[in-house]
């Protein structure tokens, strides 16, 4: 497929990527500028692709209508505390795994798996129970425990077991010699090669835990709590209708920081979810 | 630690062995007791709770054997449910794979700037999930911004999420732009590890480029596009969110899919044991999904590295 294009293909393959960009780019355009455009103006006919005037309040009605700065930590805080955990539990877990010989360990791997057979929603029931008995209702504990021991978590150690199976042998030997405990050889040897398995984890981790929205909404009822998909779509008017442009600003503000992070490190994003994916 | 003392040639207890064995329990020990405790012991309880008539509002809890799998069965939204969500699954991974293909196509022509552009394709799979579905909601209104565009070139829009076709496929069309650059990556990368020399030796013979893809491409990446499609079908199963804040399952039941369904019985309605009998279908469904998934790696595992 990889012969040289004539000027003409060329120009025509452009023209067809740039039609095919408007979808994916065009919402997020639309959800930037509709964010700083005065109510009035949001439903204009023919649209403004740039806002007619600006009305900059939006961004501190969202603060007003409700406790926005505090949800926005919520959201971070529980997303960097499942990313950190799940890292350190599937790395561990992982290495194990695929380096150390134990008694059941494969019999064990294929429970662990089980994980991957069993997706969250079809135990939200009895999660709900169990975190009721232990009085964790509206707290966060069900949504940093859940992700960085359960289920979700499953996934990342399948995808560090097979990144350390890839490692030579050789690599620990030498250690294993000079009488190198098994957790110093994990911590100095073994984990710094994974750098760029541990970043993919650490990246479609973050991506889950950030985005959770059936779990925040069964778990917690008070706004103080909430997260930051569920703070989202409570930006309504007392008929319950939305109120478009102060929800376009709060949802800018959840999805700016993210997206210029992966603009700035979209190499790593990119490869490290298709490497990642190819081997889950 | 040792037990030296006694007799100078018996091996100490703590051999390299079974300090390894330690070792390894004491490493996966935080996340098998996580699985146990987060996964296999909810799993059992929500068999439990599925034989129970179980209403948490009239605090009842009384054992109905199979009870809740008879009223499954008689269940008149079910095959309304069953429908939304096999058209949802249905629709998305065609789309989707369809797309991701094309898109992957594209981008792997020799072109200058094409990281740009897989950049930006990429780019809403990493953009909040609701605040890209709330977009998408604004932009789908009766006077949003895509009837807006229509009528400039003369269309008049339906009211999108309020008509039942458009509805479904306004759902499927926002959860496969928000995440089709996953499966083009991945796509992507399983058409630069086709070998050169086998489009050589096609040109050499005359095969045209469409001939070439047909012939070559799509053979060498089918491994890839059959793992894909079951990944995508499975994540398809789990869509909740799209839904709520789009349609709320609507119009009537048209976009009422099991999870949303469960979601409404469990915790709107709170029918908790019959909630308990939902997920025990979604979890037969999701597990028959995935073990077709392992047995085809199984039979396809020589293309992969």
């Amino acid at each position: 497929m990889k012969t040289d294009l004539s000027p003409r293909m060329k120009v025509a393959l452009y023209g067809l990527m740039c039609v095919l960009l408007i979808p994916f780019v065009f919402p997020t355009w639309w959800m930037i500028t509709s964010s700083v455009k005065p109510i009035s103006d949001i439903f204009a006919f023919p649209p403004d692709l740039w806002p007619r005037r600006f009305d900059f309040t939006t961004y501190a009605q969202v603060f007003e209508l409700q406790p926005f700065a505090r949800q926005y930590w919520n959201s971070a805080y529980i997303a960097a505390i499942v990313t950190v955990g799940t890292m350190i539990i599937s790395s561990m877990a992982g290495y194990a795994f695929a380096r150390i010989k134990f008694p059941f360990s494969n019999a064990i791997f294929m429970v662990v798996l089980l994980g991957l057979l069993i997706p969250s929603e079809v135990t939200i029931v009895p999660l709900f129970q169990i975190f009721l008995s232990w009085g964790m209702i509206n707290t966060h504990w069900p949504l940093i425990l859940v992700p960085i021991f359960g289920a979700p978590s499953v996934f990342a150690t399948f995808v560090m077991r097979q990144f350390f199976i890839s490692l030579p042998a050789e690599l620990e030997e030498a250690a294993r010699v000079d009488g190198l405990g098994r957790f110093k050889i994990f911590w100095t040897i073994a984990l710094p090669l994974a750098k760029p398995a541990l970043g993919a984890v650490a990246i479609f981790t973050f991506l889950h835990s950030w985005n959770l929205y059936l779990e925040p909404i069964v778990f917690l009822s008070s706004t103080q709590m909430f997260t930051l998909p569920q703070a989202l779509t409570q930006f309504t008017d007392a008929y319950g209708g939305a109120m478009w442009n102060i929800q376009l600003a709060a949802a800018t503000m959840t999805a700016i920081p993210v997206l210029l992070v992966f603009i700035v490190a979209q190499k790593q994003f990119v490869e490290g979810l298709a490497h990642t994916g190819l081997k889950g | 630690m040792s037990q030296s003392s006694q007799a100078p040639h018996k091996p100490p207890f703590w051999t390299m062995t079974r300090r390894d064995a330690a070792a390894g329990y004491v490493f996966i020990a935080p996340q098998l007791v996580g699985i146990i405790t987060f996964v296999l012991v909810p799993l059992g309880l929500v068999f439990w709770y599925s034989l129970h008539e179980w209403n948490v509002l009239a605090s009842s809890f009384n054992f109905v054997g199979a009870a809740n799998y008879q009223m499954l069965l008689n269940d008149p939204n079910l095959p309304a449910v069953l429908l939304a969500s096999a058209i949802f699954s249905a629709g998305l991974v065609v789309f989707n794979m369809a797309l991701a293909l094309l898109l992957a196509v594209l981008l792997d022509q020799k072109l200058k700037g094409m990281v740009v552009f897989r950049t930006l394709f990429f780019s809403p799979v990493v953009v909040s999930l609701v605040a890209w579905t709330i977009v998408w909601s604004f932009l789908l209104q009766a006077n949003g911004g895509i009837n807006g565009l229509l009528s400039i070139i003369g269309i008049e829009g339906p009211n999108w999420l309020r008509t039942p076709t458009t509805a479904m496929i306004s759902v499927v069309v926002v959860q496969v732009f928000k995440n089709v650059g996953l499966n083009m990556v991945l796509f992507l990368a399983a058409l630069q590890g086709v070998p050169k020399e086998l489009y050589e030796a096609a040109r050499v013979d005359g095969a045209g480029r469409f001939k070439q893809f047909r012939r070559i491409t799509l053979p060498m990446i089918s491994p890839t596009i059959l793992l894909t499609s079951i990944i995508t079908i499975v994540g398809s199963l789990q869509v909740f969110a799209q839904i709520a804040v789009l349609t709320q399952g609507g119009p009537g039941m048209t976009t009422t899919v099991l999870v949303y369904y469960l979601y409404q019985q469990a915790f709107q309605f709170h029918f908790f044991g019959y909630g308990s009998t939902l997920s025990i279908l979604l979890f037969l469904i999701v597990a028959a999904l995935t073990f077709a998934q392992w047995q085809l790696r199984k039979r396809i595992v020589f293309y992969e590295n």
